[in-house]
């Protein structure tokens, strides 16, 4: 894509949020980003490629929903337009799920180029929610994506896997295939930040995870109970009442998009005696 | 005011997880429906052969969409016919 055709976006921007380590957010963030994209108004599918461990259905809250799935649509036995899951609460959204019963082996290269092409046609964001690992599923997740986002928490393990991420992104996607074409635009995604943990030394700083992974910051989640609890419900985090996590996430998406957005650490209040008396919620 | 709110308190969202997995596990363990890989394709596939008998319909024309519930799941079947009915 040509730099100048950037503003018109006539076709589908594919992101794909991956990790290496698992556990770390990915789901939450592909959740999380595709529903503040579509509320923004941008036309935005999440699609699952962890092949038989479906879960993103489970964290949009449409697992009741699911009659096609993404294998389904690459080997021919549903259309596209059927194995789509409409979002009830924003019509710019939509998920693809995955199957629960095949294995990865299902995913071909040509099958999922195919889909994407299709999803590019009508969609303005792919959000790719990628298995952990870094194998065939990872791997299909990522090789057509035109950014990722990295997420990664303050801690040794998951900063590793995603360095090995980072470097897979810059070598086995189309992109890095490609001579001419730009890299994968790849950005870090901090979550599970704890600023009480960080301030007192136990935990990594934002600036030393990207000393060590030298690529730019999407956004810092923190830390927070609103992320079970919309996991619990099936509501994008965004979706549901405001919190530190939310917010973080709205402006990680605003950042996505190009818009300058100072970077901040948000936290949850703390609610006061008083406050928690007269107003008992969550 | 004054006084503690008797609002109800809001239904902790834990026992809202543990209902919708209770919920999912049991259609994916019983093996029927969805949980059988190939069911619904091969539904969809029985569906347009026996309209087809009877009229002329394309391969989009079918759309099948479920909603799974605690204790019935719906199956609604939608069949887009080109303008007027092929049939008397």
């Amino acid at each position: 894509m040509s730099k100048d055709l950037t503003l018109e976006q006539p076709m589908g921007r594919v992101i794909v949020v991956t990790s290496g380590k698992g556990g770390v957010g990915k789901t939450t963030t592909s959740a999380a980003v595709g529903a503040e994209l579509a509320r923004r108004g941008h036309k935005t599918v999440v699609i699952d490629f962890d092949v038989g461990l479906r879960n993103l259905d489970m964290i949009m809250g449409c697992e009741r929903r699911v009659v096609f799935d993404f294998i389904n649509v690459i080997q021919g036995d549903a259309k596209l337009k059927q194995a789509l899951i409409r979002d009830r609460r924003l019509e710019n959204l939509a998920v693809l799920p995955t199957s629960q019963t095949r294995d990865k082996d299902a995913l071909t290269r040509d099958g999922v180029a195919k889909v994407l092409e299709e999803l590019r046609q009508e969609f303005d964001y792919i959000i790719c929610d990628s298995p952990a690992g870094i194998e065939r599923g990872a791997q299909m997740a990522m090789h057509f994506a035109d950014e990722a986002i990295v997420v990664t928490n303050p801690e040794v393990s998951s900063v590793r896997d995603s360095d090995r991420v980072l470097g897979l992104l810059n070598s086995i996607t189309e992109r890095a295939g490609k001579t001419g074409a730009e890299p994968v635009k790849a950005q870090v995604l901090i979550t599970r930040h704890d600023k009480a943990r960080v301030d007192s030394g136990e935990m990594m700083t934002v600036e030393d995870v990207l000393e060590v992974l030298a690529v730019p910051l999407l956004g810092i989640i923190p830390e927070s109970k609103a992320v079970l609890r919309a996991s619990n419900l099936g509501v994008p985090v965004v979706l549901d009442d405001p919190s530190a996590a939310a917010a973080a996430y709205e402006d990680a998406v605003g950042r996505l998009i190009g818009e300058q957005i100072e970077m901040r650490i948000a936290a949850d209040p703390r609610r006061g005696l008083l406050q928690r008396l007269f107003r008992r919620t969550v | 005011m004054f006084g503690f709110s008797f609002r109800p308190r809001k239904a902790a969202s834990a026992s809202t997880a543990k209902e919708r997995l209770q919920i999912l596990l049991a259609h994916e363990r019983s093996g029927h429906g969805s949980a059988r890989p190939d069911c619904l394709p091969q539904l969809q596939r029985e569906i347009l052969d026996v309209i087809r008998r009877h009229m002329q319909i394309g391969d989009e024309a079918i759309d099948i969409r479920m909603e799974r519930g605690d204790e019935l799941s719906s199956l609604e079947i939608n069949i887009e016919f080109p303008g007027k009915l092929g049939v008397n």
